[in-house]
């Protein structure tokens, strides 16, 4: 099966949840219905597609001028040897997607830094809390409305019973 | 929103909570552990990572293309060529940009010596957390036999921005063959060493062989990519799977392990050291040797300027030691001839209007580097699996976006699941075969 063949195959097989298909530097690029990320995932992970990898997960603030924040997926067949990207995009007021917990093992650490960092909700996830930075860490780093250099209120110690 | 781990909420009352770490000697960087324990059984753990968070990515959003490279060193520091690698590989898919043979041959030298010493930091702490020292102290001394060949051309050992966009920032030091040949004779008798104490070692095997193993399938549902993922016997690698710069004309096998465990992720880079060592050889054979710099009078770069006001200047410029390999006659075999992604060479900025424009013009704000709207997905085989980056560029002369995909992230989150049920002992090998690099995981 070609690369072509393959995306198209994916877009029947998944129909209204693919919104459109791009290419970028060479590489296909799927733009996915926020509501369908975890249904298309879960059929993308089984065969005959076989994205046993979920090799990546990321966000891109697109708040400011778009109004919205899009989740970067990149998935990998290791038995076609073929990467996969989907993007969805969610509204920048009240950013929430389908967690993916439960299909890959990863994908809890990896929405957890999302969430840290870009504050995007994952709906379902079994353990919502900031990865890289701590507890009572204000505002989300990553977002472009957060200053480059802003200083973080000290927190107190906390007392251990 | 409650202040307590999951760990502490999900405590039994009678057990006892630990924490190993942030500070704990075997948490090569800081990472902590927190171990709910019945006895010195471990029933359940949490990873806290984020103690190197220097916000990498954020950083980057507000450095140009060619300043940010030194962010990347910063990242696996261990193997930082290897970053330095994969950025510029993925500004060059970004650029449409195709670099000169001597400089992809260089680049390969380069991230096979990295490779070494990757799995040999890796393996020297691994071996000395389980009573190894001597091994530490060997695997530590073959690794300055490698930064030694990396530094006589790159210029420092960990820092080292080497690889730029484009190609590579200097020409390999005279003497480098010697030099290197006499590094992989050294490191090969220091494996064959290490082979003699751990291979067969009843201590060395008790603590890590049937310890911290993971199947085929949760291997691949965390993500794990490198020498992790082949330890459980699926033979993924970037460089034979995708394959870049010339591995595919290289011969090199990608070893394998069945079991998943420490002591499969210790044989798997082993081995693996093997081939980037034959790799090295091979390489190093195919690089012809540099063309001597023209003869004649060398200026100095005052006399140069003051010569070239009055007409155009010619014949060699001495430029500062720093910039030794990158002379201008040089340039051809290691950058891109596309010019605005390199630095201008610099006997053209001292003495002509012209480079010394370019050379503003690369350094200019707003100017430089400057590539086409558009995200652009790059990996390379790092140290410790798909060394990647995803970068978003609107057009301007920094990227809107930058994301490391990072191995050991992977590795790291199936710690919990490797440790749960075994005993405190069985954490610092398993931990140690996982290779977590601070600067990498937290970025």
């Amino acid at each position: 099966m070609g690369p072509e063949s393959l995306i198209g195959e994916i877009r029947a097989r998944l129909g209204p949840a693919v919104e459109g298909v791009a290419d970028s530097f060479g590489d296909p690029v799927l733009v996915l219905r926020a509501a369908d990320v975890r249904p298309a995932l879960a059929v993308l992970r089984q065969p005959p597609f076989d994205y046993a990898v979920l090799l990546d997960l990321t966000c891109v603030d697109y708040a400011a001028g778009e109004g919205r924040f899009e989740l970067v997926y990149h998935l990998f067949s290791l038995s076609r040897n073929v990467r996969l990207r989907l993007k969805a995009s969610v509204p920048a007021g009240d950013p929430a997607v389908a967690s993916l917990a439960g299909l890959w093992k990863n994908a809890e650490w990896l929405e957890r830094e999302v969430f840290d960092m870009f504050g995007v909700r994952f709906e379902g996830h079994p353990y919502p809390r900031r990865l890289l930075t701590y507890e009572g860490f204000e505002g989300h780093p990553l977002r472009k409305s957060y200053p480059w250099r802003l200083e973080q209120p000290r927190l107190p110690l906390r007392d251990r019973d | 929103m409650d202040p307590r781990t999951r760990l502490e909420r999900q405590a039994r009352p009678a057990s006892l909570l630990l924490n190993m770490g942030p500070s704990h000697p075997a948490m090569h960087g800081t990472m902590r552990i927190m171990l709910e324990l019945d006895a010195e059984r471990i029933l359940n753990a949490e990873c806290e990572i984020g103690y190197l968070h220097r916000g990498f990515e954020k950083t980057c959003e507000n450095k140009t293309w060619f300043n940010l490279l030194i962010y990347t060193d910063r990242l696996n520091y261990v193997s930082p060529l290897i970053n330095n690698l994969g950025y510029a590989m993925t500004m060059e898919k970004m650029l449409g940009l195709a670099v000169p043979e001597r400089a992809q041959l260089i680049r390969v030298l380069m991230s096979e010596l990295s490779r070494v010493s990757d799995h040999l930091t890796c393996l020297a702490a691994m071996a000395m957390e389980n009573g190894a020292f001597t091994v530490f102290l060997y695997m530590m001394k073959a690794r300055e036999f490698l930064w030694d060949v990396i530094e006589q051309t790159a210029g420092a050992r960990m820092t080292t921005s080497y690889i730029r966009i484009g190609g590579v920032r200097a020409d390999l030091r005279p003497g480098w063959r010697e030099a290197l040949a006499a590094a992989v004779r050294g490191t090969r008798a220091v494996l064959k060493d290490v082979s003699g104490l751990l291979d067969r070692n009843s201590i060395f095997i008790g603590r890590t062989r049937g310890i911290g193993a993971i199947s085929r399938e949760d291997a691949l549902s965390y993500g794990w990519t490198g020498p992790c993922l082949r330890s459980t016997g699926i033979a993924y690698d970037v460089r034979k799977a995708h394959p870049y710069l010339v591995y595919d004309r290289l011969a090199f096998d990608v070893p394998v392990g069945e079991h998943g465990d420490n002591y499969d992720r210790y044989s798997v880079r082993m081995r693996e050291m093997e081939q980037s060592l034959r790799l090295l050889e091979q390489t190093a054979a195919l690089v012809p040797e540099a063309a001597p710099l023209p003869a004649g009078p060398v200026l100095e770069p005052d006399e140069a300027i003051r010569a070239s006001r009055r007409r155009r200047a010619s014949g060699r410029i001495r430029l500062s030691p720093n910039l030794e390999g990158s002379e201008k006659e040089r340039q051809p075999g290691l950058m891109t001839p596309d010019r605005p992604v390199g630095v201008p060479p610099k006997e053209d900025a001292y003495t002509t209007m012209e480079g010394l424009i370019s050379h503003f013009l690369f350094f200019m704000n707003g100017k430089g580097i400057r590539p086409p709207k558009g995200d652009v997905y790059f990996s390379v085989e790092g140290g410790n699996g798909e060394v990647g980056f995803y970068i978003v560029s609107d057009g301007s002369d920094r990227p809107y976006r930058l994301h490391l995909r990072a191995p050991c992230f992977h590795a790291v989150a199936a710690l919990e699941q490797l440790i749960r049920g075994r005993l405190i002992a069985d954490v610092i090998p398993t931990f140690g075969s996982l290779n977590m690099i601070g600067g990498e995981i937290d970025r």
